[in-house]
């Protein structure tokens, strides 16, 4: 049997659409993905994304440890309240998962994980753990809400204690804060302000139905993912995997290369790619007609007569973008490509632009016309 | 005819309207008794693509036959063919549904209709399928 948050209940008794994702019932819409989504573009909405795993990470040789790991450098979230987003890679360089990283206090840091690779990152996490003086908790007692849009951090606000509360409203972006168990980071993943709130289960449930009742939409994945979409974020599986190092997905902003001493996986592995070239690269595409791209559709350069199979570009991620009323695409293609490509659409070549991301940030279209 | 999203707690149901006929792909078909059937697509059918966004019909004057991909709707999620029901003519198409896709969600078996054919054989209605054998494939469907 799929696996329930603590929210289900809840979003049952919204009459949510319930899907299996990564082995979890989750509501995939409550009625409307494209009313959801101008809900957090215009005022508030929030989501139970409890499915992915939230691990705490202790122990004197903590930092050292997430400077190994991670791609990014946590050096450079020292100061206590500071988040940091960040690949974890294998040693070819490929993306095992990508995660924010929370530096709650002192030796203590708490990641955020995809749900569908919570098992492997684990092992993963394990195996590079052993000459570490760390302790790794898979904090399976804890839900997550994130309440993103204009509104959301003023109406999260509200149903929080009236400390932790006020700490909450001082953060800054990429900023968190924690009290007990609990923390909150002022990220998100929808191109809007917001929090990503973590709590005890049973808190969990009594803070969604506050939230709820001062107004705030539940939002489904569906609407999630045309969000993030938007905002140009990357969905691990689809932009980003294994196979292929952030250089290749639009993320060596997130690789840190400086200092050079530091020796993090994958290193070697990046570094033989940086020398060589990077032969593919992301790109954003705003198709120009009607229809709508979706993930594996063919891409070629425009005016070009290859056949779909012999195209050298492909959609990681297509939908219909609501704040454009058009559809919009994540492409990975040969890294010369500018401006003009078509895509293969139901058997028909369509003219597309690539475009940088990301096309949405704070309910504004950063396209244009 | 306006009809509503009808759910109760947990499961959502969806409105088989008992004076239509309709097809194992999802579309109704209202015979007005003298030559000319309006086809769209069910509230079951809606609500699986959720959101519409972009309707692609035929043009008026098309010949079809039963079981002809002649229309395509596509929702947020997915694009979808939908067939012809019967032999025919194109007659009339609901050129509504260009800008206002979400017609088909809101009503789907009155503003949001998708064409009209002028059926060369009106025999062929009596094929169809009735409400209550078009409930058990939804119901089959949903399991």
């Amino acid at each position: 049997m799929a696996k329930r948050t603590p929210l289900y209940d809840a979003h049952v008794a919204d009459d949510a659409k319930l899907v299996d994702f990564a082995g979890w019932d989750m509501p995939i819409d409550y009625g409307s993905q494209i009313a959801e989504h101008k809900a957090v573009r215009e005022s508030a909405g929030m989501f139970d994304v409890s499915h992915m795993a939230v691990v705490d990470i202790t122990g004197s040789e903590s930092r050292a440890f997430l400077r190994r790991l991670l791609a990014n450098d946590v050096a450079k979230i020292d100061e206590d309240g500071r988040a940091l987003y960040t690949c974890m890679l294998n040693t070819r360089g490929g993306v095992i998962d990508d995660l924010i990283v929370y530096h709650l206090a002192g030796e203590h840091y708490r990641i955020v994980v995809n749900a569908a690779t919570t098992e492997k990152d684990l092992a993963w996490l394990d195996s590079q753990a052993r000459d570490f003086q760390v302790d790794i908790q898979h904090r399976q007692d804890l839900a997550i809400i994130a309440v993103q849009g204009p509104r959301g951090r003023d109406l999260a606000a509200s149903v929080l204690d009236e400390d932790f509360a006020a700490a909450a409203m001082q953060l800054k972006p990429f900023r968190c804060a924690s009290d007990g168990d609990r923390s909150v980071g002022r990220t998100g993943y929808t191109g809007e302000d917001g929090f990503e709130l973590v709590l005890p289960a049973d808190e969990a449930v009594s803070a969604w139905k506050k939230l709820r009742d001062t107004g705030v939409a539940p939002v489904g994945l569906g609407a999630r993912d045309t969000l993030r979409l938007e905002a140009g974020l990357n969905l691990y599986g689809q932009d980003m995997d294994e196979d292929r190092t952030p250089l290749e997905s639009g993320l060596a902003w997130t690789v840190a290369f400086k200092p050079a001493e530091r020796e993090f996986v994958g290193r070697d592995a990046l570094e033989h790619m940086r020398e060589q070239g990077v032969g593919e690269k992301l790109v954003g595409l705003v198709l120009e007609g009607r229809g709508v791209m979706r993930s594996h559709s063919a891409v070629r350069a425009a005016d070009s007569s290859v056949e779909e199979k012999q195209a050298e570009g492909e959609v990681t991620s297509g939908s219909y973008a609501p704040t454009l009323s058009r559809s919009i695409a994540l492409a990975r293609v040969p890294a010369d490509w500018q401006a003009r490509v078509e895509v293969c659409l139901r058997g028909k070549w369509q003219p597309a632009r690539i475009v940088a991301y990301p096309f949405v940030r704070n309910g504004k279209s950063r396209i244009d016309d | 005819m306006r009809i509503a999203r009808i759910s109760c707690k947990g499961s959502p149901m969806s409105e088989i309207p008992k004076d239509l006929s309709y097809t194992k792909t999802h579309e109704w078909i209202d015979y007005d008794g003298d030559g000319t059937c309006t086809v769209g697509i069910t509230d079951y059918a809606q609500s699986s693509l959720g959101d519409l966004v972009f309707v692609e019909l035929p043009e008026t004057g098309t010949k079809v036959g039963a079981g002809d991909a002649v229309a395509v709707v596509e929702s947020v999620k997915a694009a979808s063919d939908i067939y012809a029901p019967l032999d025919g003519e194109i007659a009339e198409i609901n050129e509504q549904l260009e800008d206002s896709p979400e017609l088909v969600n809101e009503d789907p078996f009155g503003e949001g209709w998708l064409f009209k054919i002028n059926v060369s054989d009106p025999d062929a209605v009596e094929n169809l399928l009735d409400a209550d054998t078009y409930e058990g494939i939804v119901e089959d469907e949903e399991d």
